[in-house]
Formats: structure tokens, C-alpha cells, sequence
């Protein structure tokens, strides 16, 4: 990057400005100082940019979902209905926070709050432009695993102690959900890990920044599993069987009301940007876009992409149905699961052949696209039919977890 | 463990890792003590922090935090009159025998042991070296580990396939 001047009045990245003044705070204040004023002052830019989003986007997917689905949605307060999400908002605050009688009260009032913390820490350690980062860990891909581990405990507590049998069995089945399409998420982090030879997130947009490629184009199978997994993990519609309306009420917060329930509201969005950015940095080149980063600031590139991915989100919402518990669990372990095994395989190869033949990045690159799309295609369409055509003696006879979970499996009801 | 921050953050941990320790053997209820347990490896994870052992301090939240505890809120749910107490036991006198020797044992070598102190600065990346370790020089015990998890797995579905 020979054009960034790392001059304070630099704009294409804040982070020079920031790191100009903790300079200046370091030369004249004692040495924790500019640690603890960089936490402070990471934190409110994270915060300052999560909310507004979440104010504009809680409007516009209500836009976008009426479109989609030949409705007006909101349209009658303010223009275009855009104060929507303000007079929502000044309604949760007013309403009344109910705790049921039989709720485990300190768990109960601790679950919404601790449900932020996950998706707002995963911003951290991601890069909104060259400098812009708050902490550049060396383990970073492994911390976003680590930190959405941790969505499980949370959504087991609001669930478990709201003492409702909507809500213990949205939290179960949630769990499940969790603890199982980590594991193919994670896999598919691995692809980009091999790649990159880092796990540091700045890292891995700078190697893509060097390459003059997205990670995209060399893991196409990959971020459709990152894409699966991480819609399951925010549970939006088509995987949302953790708060399906027409099965379980709300799921785990079923007792929830008030400004207790616009926080798990907005821990929803919360999770989709945190999602929708870990696909844009990891998959989609973060704050570069060749050579445009020169004169678009690279922070304003970063967010066009996050808010793209979160479009898709938005998109998937609208159009497709919920899928059936026992069909969900199973596309995780039976096809998700071998295909990203498959993946890191072939990338480990590819790798291996790049490094030990010593070729020439710009040939070798186009070529592992063109075949890991190939690849994808191929084993995907290869892979469902395999499944589908396996014989009625080789497909379970009953979901029996499934059925535990609270699932009603179709045609076994007995 | 000279600067005011590393002292700060050591006796934070300390205090969150042990407290909520004790409260998990302390609280009645079982789902609270899990959670407790919980806390408490969150603070061993920041303890690892402070040590420069980033790698270690992230797969301790990552395996620990989303995933033992996962499991053991799991078999907590499924066993029939657990959730409801911690119960009054007969071990209860010979698990303080136990746990007061334990602890004199450790804090004995702790007191005793001649330990070295590390000259170098914090490590630049631990994983790298990790995973080389783990495929080079202690490859033997990684595959064994291995071989006995897939054996553990195995014997999971063996156990729950009916026919």
C-alpha cells in the first residue's frame, strides 16, 4: 500500500488518525494510557457503527421482505415509513419487562444482556481498513470460532430459565443446531487458513490484497458452507428452527418482553452483521478491491461488502421456507460435513503442489480456481444424488434425536 | 511481571477464576453451578492471556467454554432428577480429605519447585510452533489421541444404533 500517506488527516483509513493520537497521548501521559483510551475509543466505534445499522436495517429488510413477498411493509410513519424502527423502539423501552414467577431471576435478567456480547466481540478482531483494527490476533480466524461457540451457552440460559417448555426445547434444539454446524464452519474457515498461511484476519486481507484475489473465486464451496452455517448460527429463516413461530412459539425467548426482548432483537442483527463481515474480510477481500482502496476509503469498501452479504441474508429470508429439524441436522453431518473434509483435501494438495514446485502465483492461482469451482460443482451435484439415491435400507428409520428435541417428524408421528 | 497492567489483570483473573470455582461447589443448583463453571474457565482462558499463550487461551474458550460445558448441560438435562439440586452426599467427607491433600500437594511443589524464569519476550506466534511440535516431534501421542477418539465415536454410535 505505497499510497497511504499514514498522515492523521488521511481519511481512507481512521486508523491513522487514531494511531496519531494514541502517539501523542503516549509521549504525554503515562504508558497504560494509550491501551486503555484504544479499548475505549475501539469499542464506541464499534458500538456507534452497530447500532445505527441495526435501526437502518431493521427497516429495510422489513421493506425488502414486503417486497419480495407482494406486501407494502412499513410505510406509514415517516417517509417511506423509515421511522419505523424509531417508534418500534421507543415502544419496546415503554413496555413493560415482564419476569415470570417461576423464572430463575438472576439467569433470566443476565441472558439478554450477555447475548450482545458474543456477535459485538467478534468486531474486534476484524479489519475495517488497513489500520482499522482493534486487535490484530495472531489466533483470529480460531477466536471468531471460539467466540460463536459461545452463542450456545447464552441461548441455553435465556431458555432454560424463562421455565417454559417453548422455551427449553427453542434452547435445545438451538444447542444442537450450534453444536453441529460449528463443525463444518470451522472446516471451512480451514480452507482459507491453508491458503493464507495465517490466521490473522489483517493478514488474510492483505494476502488477498497481495495476490490480487478473492478467497471467493479459490473457495467457492467453502463460503457456501460459511454461508449455511452462519445463517444457522443466527438463526434467520430458513434455519430458524430455534424460534420457529408456527412450532414453538419464539423459542428461547418466549418469555421475554420489553427492552429484554429488543436486546435479543437486536443481538439477531448483531450476529448477521458480525456473520456478514467475517464472509466479506475472509471471502470477499475485506477493505481492498483492486486498487480502489487507493482512493475509496478503505472502511466505506468494507461496509459496501458487509452490507451486501447482509442483503443476501435479507434475501434468503424472504424467499425460503423454514426447513424441518431432522432435515437440517442432517445436511450438516451427512453433506455439509464430508464436502468441507473433501475441501480441505484438495486445498492441502493444491497448496502443496504451489509451494513445493515453487510456480508462479499468477499461473497457479486462475487454475485453482477454475478447478475448485469445477470441484464444487461436481461434488455438490454428485453428493446430493448420492444421498438421495441411497437405498430406503441405508436412510435412518426415525429421527430419534430429533424427536426427543421436540420435532415432529412427518409420516412417524406415532 | 513487572507492569501495573499484567499485576492488575493476573489478580482480576484470579479472583474470578477462583470465586467461581468455589461457587460451583457452593450453589445449590446444579444449571448455576455449570454456568459458574463456565466463568471460571473464562477466567482461566485470560490467566493464559497474560501468559502470552494466545492459541492455548482461544481453544481453552473454543473446547472448554463451547463445548465440555455444552455437553455437560446436555447430560445435566437428560438424567432424570438432576437439575433440581446439589444434593447432600455421603463422599462429602472424604472429597474434602481428598481435595485439602490435593491442594497441599500442589501447593507444596508450587512453594518448593526452583523455577525458572523465561529471559525471552512474549512468543511472535504460538500456533505455527504448536502444530509443527504436534506433527514432528510428538506425532506419536497426537496420532494415539486420535485413534482413541475415533474409537470413542465409533463406540458412540455402536451404543445408540438400534436394530
Amino acid at each position: 500500500m505505497p499510497l497511504f500517506l499514514a498522515q492523521w488527516w488521511d481519511l481512507r483509513d481512521l486508523g491513522n488518525a487514531a494511531g496519531a493520537f494514541l502517539e501523542w497521548l503516549g509521549d504525554w501521559g503515562p504508558d497504560w494510557l494509550p491501551y486503555t483510551v484504544s479499548a475505549i475509543v475501539g469499542c464506541l466505534a464499534i458500538v456507534l457503527f452497530l447500532v445505527p445499522s441495526q435501526f437502518v436495517f431493521a427497516w429495510a429488510e422489513r421493506r425488502l421482505i414486503g417486497r419480495i413477498q407482494s406486501r407494502l411493509g412499513p410505510n406509514r410513519v415517516g417517509p417511506f415509513g423509515l421511522l419505523q424502527t424509531v417508534a418500534d423502539t421507543i415502544k419496546l423501552l415503554t413496555k413493560e419487562a415482564i419476569t415470570t414467577r417461576n423464572a430463575d431471576r438472576w439467569v433470566f435478567w443476565l441472558a439478554p444482556v450477555v447475548v450482545l456480547v458474543p456477535s459485538v466481540v467478534v468486531f474486534a478482531v476484524l479489519p475495517f481498513g488497513e489500520g482499522m483494527i482493534v486487535a490484530d490476533l495472531n489466533v483470529g480466524v480460531l477466536f471468531l470460532a471460539a467466540v460463536g461457540s459461545v452463542n450456545a451457552i447464552v441461548v441455553f440460559m435465556a431458555g432454560w430459565s424463562s421455565n417454559n417448555k417453548f422455551a427449553l426445547l427453542g434452547a435445545m434444539r438451538e444447542v444442537a443446531m450450534l453444536i453441529s454446524y460449528e463443525i463444518p464452519q470451522v472446516l471451512a474457515l480451514l480452507g482459507v487458513v491453508i491458503f493464507t498461511n495465517t490466521m490473522s484476519l489483517g493478514g488474510i486481507v492483505r494476502w488477498q490484497d497481495h495476490y490480487n484475489t478473492w478467497l471467493l473465486f479459490l473457495q467457492p464451496l467453502a463460503v457456501v458452507v460459511y454461508l449455511i452455517a452462519g445463517s444457522v448460527e443466527i438463526n434467520r429463516t430458513p434455519t430458524d428452527i430455534a424460534e420457529a413461530e408456527s412450532e414453538i412459539v419464539a423459542g428461547y425467548h418466549t418469555e421475554y418482553s420489553g427492552i429484554k426482548f429488543g436486546f435479543f432483537y437486536a443481538g439477531e442483527y448483531f450476529g448477521g452483521f458480525a456473520i456478514a463481515a467475517i464472509v466479506a474480510t475472509l471471502y470477499l477481500g475485506g477493505w481492498s478491491l483492486w486498487g480502489l482502496e487507493e482512493w475509496v476509503p478503505g472502511w466505506i469498501i468494507f461496509l459496501a461488502k458487509l452490507y451486501a452479504v447482509f442483503w443476501l441474508f435479507m434475501w434468503m429470508r424472504g424467499t425460503l421456507p423454514r426447513l424441518r429439524i431432522d432435515q437440517l441436522m442432517g445436511f450438516a453431518w451427512k453433506f455439509l460435513l464430508p464436502l468441507t473434509l473433501i475441501n480441505i483435501f484438495v486445498v492441502g494438495l493444491e497448496v502443496l503442489l504451489w509451494q513445493e514446485n515453487d510456480l508462479a502465483a499468477g499461473v497457479v492461482l486462475p487454475a485453482f480456481a477454475v478447478t475448485n469451482l469445477v470441484l464444487a460443482v461436481v461434488l455438490t451435484v454428485a453428493w446430493a444424488r448420492l444421498l438421495g439415491h441411497a437405498r430406503p435400507g441405508l436412510r435412518p428409520r426415525r429421527a430419534r434425536l430429533m424427536q426427543e428435541l421436540g420435532a415432529i417428524v412427518y409420516g412417524q408421528e406415532s | 511481571m513487572t507492569d501495573v497492567g499484567t499485576v492488575v489483570a493476573f489478580w482480576m483473573l484470579a479472583v474470578i477464576t477462583v470465586g467461581a470455582a468455589l461457587m460451583v461447589v457452593a450453589v445449590r443448583n446444579l444449571v448455576h453451578a455449570v454456568l459458574f463453571l463456565v466463568l471460571s474457565f473464562i477466567g482461566v482462558a485470560g490467566l493464559y492471556i497474560t501468559l502470552s499463550a494466545d492459541f492455548v487461551a482461544i481453544a481453552q474458550i473454543l473446547i472448554y467454554v463451547g463445548a465440555i460445558s455444552v455437553l455437560i448441560i446436555f447430560a445435566l438435562l437428560l438424567t432424570p432428577r438432576a437439575s433440581r439440586d446439589n444434593a447432600e452426599t455421603f463422599l462429602q467427607g472424604p472429597a474434602l480429605v481428598l481435595a485439602a491433600v490435593f491442594g497441599l500437594t500442589v501447593g507444596a511443589v508450587a512453594l518448593v519447585t526452583d523455577w525458572d524464569v523465561a529471559g525471552r519476550g512474549p512468543f511472535s506466534e504460538t500456533a505455527a510452533a504448536i502444530g509443527e511440535a504436534l506433527l514432528d516431534k510428538y506425532v506419536l501421542p497426537f496420532e494415539i489421541a486420535s485413534v482413541l477418539l475415533l474409537a470413542a465415536m465409533v463406540g458412540a454410535i455402536v451404543l445408540v444404533r438400534e436394530d
